[in-house]
């Protein structure tokens, strides 16, 4: 079934006025409702688009104007909250982080953008999935702070370089870009996949901590870091630029050694 | 329809929400709804920093930190509550170090800081290092170590559960709190949660504006839901405008970017703030900066080809402070304006950024009915809770402090309430209200489409009640919103299913939005002056004989269309008298 500007319009109002420089892109979009639907399909919306758009704008036209039952989580808009990670032309990003500019066909050739959900976790609806079963391992990994003793009065001290050692696994939003771009994780959902495996790093590297025993037998696990295959899909998706391929293998060479 | 009963049920998995389930799911049985994941809350998106008089790095005491809140929020701020939250954030910055909080550190290893706009050294000298910092992520660490530690300590949460009213139960002692009613948005089902105590912790409504820093789901739900039950809403009309937003879009970039040396600039390449400003110039408090850029920009000394915004020069701090100290900022300015901070100015104009006004509560939060009296089991903190610690301008890192230090004191007022009380009976049909809302907005009852209402509020609301606002520009506002209050009697939403039903819900938030939106402009209208973030081009002063009080409004009566009541409450001294704000 293919729904497009002109055929769903109708009773809904007209469309809001196209800015200049817009031009037309189509929208391919994996849509399921579990309430009524026993597959999925494609829907395509062609869509008037300014270059300096995020994916988003282009999905809440669509929400907004032509179908209001396209079903996407979102919130901040601008990378930061982790909600609205898709498979974009394939590959998993932010919807808020993509330009279309970025996705431009090139020359005089149309634009299509090919919109799913990520993969590996069930589809409620549309591009919204299940989140629970990615949240559930990161809780697993023990992902606080781990300590034992009496509390200092003042601040714990930490050295500019024992704080740097972690700093790239704090910047992780929990967007599950990573674990749901790894075919590791995609056939085998049991593993903990590399979001919670960077969120282990964040603590076991941290010179505060001292729980790094506890969460190295966890990923020591059937379902922990050796599932991972070094494919670097994770580094690749994630919109944060964490070095998460980095992390799991420092993780590996932490079982390994025995140490951090 | 389900039923639940908890001790302490908390509204809002932001950094309020979560700083009041900590404390109060170790003393009682508490369960977190939040309408996101608690990571999604835009508490993350907060950049720059914390401040406490931790004094790490140079003198500094927190009564000065109490004075420039004062001053900062132009005399408006209630002193006592003020003086709490600067005495209490060293503790709550520590707290949040030992909850495991990466912050950057000193060379010998101590929390580092930086400076922040109107934070002072000795009432004015000179600006001061007082902001406890994570690189421009200072937020983004406060969400995540907050839910760490939830996880920790095994908190309950509900999540994507959507609350859309409270139960209030009347008493020989007048009207209690005793539950919440939340939509679940997997489902569609309609949850009763009976409690001892209810917490607020929703957030803002920035997205009355069309240009915001604001996430698309800060539609003021808590504010909305106490307004709709008759209790007060306090000093709505007192909006900030952060003066750093990408310009066209709205995106935050941090005072801390001042904070380490940029400078904002004209068309002409002049450093204007110097003009404005003279002691403390480009860190200036955020009302007194943005209207220096609003006025830069209407004299014609804006740059661009419309000459419609100005620069923030990082170009001298060079790529190593950019990237350690502001990767985040830099990395927005170059992903969705592909400017590159590190070699050329930043184009930036103020966005709507944060109420200073909200639910009236006291210092430990409970929620107030009338100027004398609280409503037993009902509290707020955060952004949707006025205590009022902000005044008339909210200082920057004070919001990420009032989160922690009213949260926290939320959280433990709930849970002894809770621990000290039976719980009260519900009224009769306590989600019937509720399910008559989700079945209106359902059925078939018009044409009107909620992004066209939504985007004329936002258009409306940019246009004449932002920076400057006059008697006419509000009452046009005022004219366009209730007009727009009036359509959105007749909207449709085309998704008519139970799952994951967010076409739904944005009708919803719309409602919300409109009638925050009309009392913002109303209480605008009706302050004659001006006074922090507040300012009237027809009234350029601030007036402390007719307007040194706080605006409290009522909602007179049901329905869209009701009346709203404003009356007035005093603002509390304690030791600072009003004195002219010069920087």
């Amino acid at each position: 079934m293919t729904a497009t500007a002109e055929v769903s319009t109708g009773s809904r109002g007209n469309q809001p006025p196209v800015p200049d420089g817009a031009i037309t892109v189509t929208l391919k979009i994996r849509r399921f409702n579990s309430e009524f639907d026993d597959e999925p399909r494609w829907d395509s919306f062609e869509i008037p688009a300014l270059p300096s758009d995020r994916v988003l704008n282009l999905l809440h036209y669509v929400k907004w104007y032509i179908d209001g039952t396209l079903t996407f989580r979102r919130s901040c808009a601008h990378g930061i909250c982790g909600s609205d990670a898709m498979r974009i032309n394939g590959v998993n990003r932010l919807a808020c982080k993509v330009l279309l500019k970025d996705l431009l066909a090139g020359g005089d050739k149309p634009t299509t953008i090919t919109i799913e959900p990520i993969k590996g976790l069930p589809v409620h609806k549309d591009l919204l999935v299940d989140m629970e079963p990615f949240f559930e391992a990161f809780k697993a990994v023990k992902p606080y702070l781990i300590t034992y003793g009496n509390e200092p009065t003042r601040e714990r001290v930490q050295s500019i370089a024992d704080r740097e050692r972690f700093d790239d696994t704090t910047k992780c939003i929990l967007c599950a870009a990573c674990t749901t771009s790894c075919p590791v994780y995609w056939t085998e959902g049991s593993y903990f996949g590399p979001a919670a495996i960077v969120n282990a790093h964040r603590f076991i590297f941290d010179s505060r901590d001292e729980g790094a025993e506890e969460r190295l037998d966890i990923l020591n696990d059937i379902d922990g870091v050796w599932r991972c295959r070094t494919t670097f899909n994770c580094t690749d998706a994630c919109p944060r630029g964490i070095q998460v391929t980095k992390a799991i293998q420092e993780v590996k060479r932490a079982l390994l050694f025995k140490r951090v | 329809m389900q039923f639940h009963k908890y001790d302490v049920v908390i509204i809002g998995a932001g950094g309020a929400g979560m700083r009041a389930a900590i404390e109060s799911g170790q003393r009682a049985r508490t369960a977190v709804l939040t309408k996101l994941y608690p990571t999604r809350s835009h508490t993350g998106a907060a950049q720059g920093g914390m401040c406490a008089a931790l004094a790490n790095v140079e003198e500094d005491n927190w009564e000065w930190h109490t004075f420039d809140t004062i001053k900062g929020g132009d005399y408006l701020v209630d002193q006592d509550a003020a003086e709490i939250m600067a005495k209490e954030a060293i503790d709550a910055v520590l707290d949040l170090e030992k909850m495991g909080l990466p912050f950057n550190r000193t060379p010998e290893g101590k929390i580092d800081q930086r400076r922040f706009g109107g934070h002072t050294r000795n009432h004015g000298e000179a600006a001061v290092r007082r902001a406890c910092y994570a690189a421009d992520r200072t937020g983004h660490m406060i969400l995540q170590t907050l839910y760490q530690n939830c996880v920790k300590h095994g908190i309950e949460f509900f999540n994507e559960f959507y609350v859309l009213d409270i139960c209030m139960t009347e008493t020989a002692d007048g009207p209690v709190c005793t539950g919440a009613v939340a939509y679940e948005l997997a489902t569609g089902e309609i949850h009763v949660f009976q409690a001892k105590s209810v917490v607020f912790a929703t957030g803002g409504f920035g997205k009355v504006f069309k240009t915001t820093s604001n996430a698309h789901t800060l539609t003021g739900d808590g504010m909305g839901i106490v307004f709709r039950k008759g209790l007060p809403l306090e000093d709505m009309e007192f909006y900030q405008f952060h003066p750093t937003g990408l310009a066209g879009l709205g995106i935050l970039l941090t005072e801390g970017a001042r904070g380490e040396g940029a400078i904002l600039r004209n068309a002409a390449g002049e450093r204007f703030m110097e003009r404005y400003a003279p002691t403390i110039k480009d860190l200036a408090p955020r009302d007194i900066v943005a209207r220096s850029m609003a006025l830069e920009v209407l004299e014609g000394r804006g740059a661009g080809p419309n000459k419609d915004y100005v620069l923030l020069d990082c170009t001298h701090l060079g790529a190593e402070v950019l990237e350690s100290k502001l990767p985040d900022i830099t990395e927005f300015a170059r992903t969705y304006l592909a400017v590159d901070p590190v070699k050329e100015p930043v184009p930036v104009y103020p966005t709507a950024h944060y109420a200073m006004g909200g639910i009236p509560t006291n210092v430990h939060g409970e929620v107030l009915r009338d100027n004398d009296n609280v409503v037993p089991g009902l509290y707020a903190a955060g952004e949707c809770a006025c205590v009022s610690v902000h005044g008339a301008n909210r200082l920057g890192t004070n919001s990420l402090l009032d989160i922690n230090v009213f949260g926290r004191r939320a959280g433990i007022a709930a849970a002894e309430y809770a621990l000290a009380h039976e719980h009260v009976e519900l009224p009769e049909n306590p989600a019937a209200q509720v399910e008559a809302q989700v079945a209106l907005v359902l059925s078939e009852h018009g044409q009107e489409r909620v992004a066209d209402i939504r985007t004329e509020l936002q258009a409306t609301m940019d246009a004449n009640a932002s920076v400057y606002r006059t008697e006419d520009t509000l009452k046009t506002a005022l004219h366009d919103v209730q007009a727009l209050k009036e359509r959105y009697q007749r909207i449709t939403v085309q998704d008519k299913g139970k799952r994951f039903n967010t076409d739904l819900l944005e009708a919803v938030e719309l409602g919300f939005l409109l009638e925050l939106a009309e009392v913002l402009v109303v209480g605008a209208l009706a302050r004659k002056e001006s006074r922090g973030g507040h300012a009237r081009e027809d009234y350029p002063n601030r007036d402390d004989t007719n307007f040194m009080r706080h605006s409290m409004y009522y909602k007179q009566g049901d329905g869209l269309a009701a009346d709203i009541r404003l009356d007035y409450k005093p603002v509390t001294f304690t030791r600072y008298q009003p004195m002219e704000r010069k920087y």
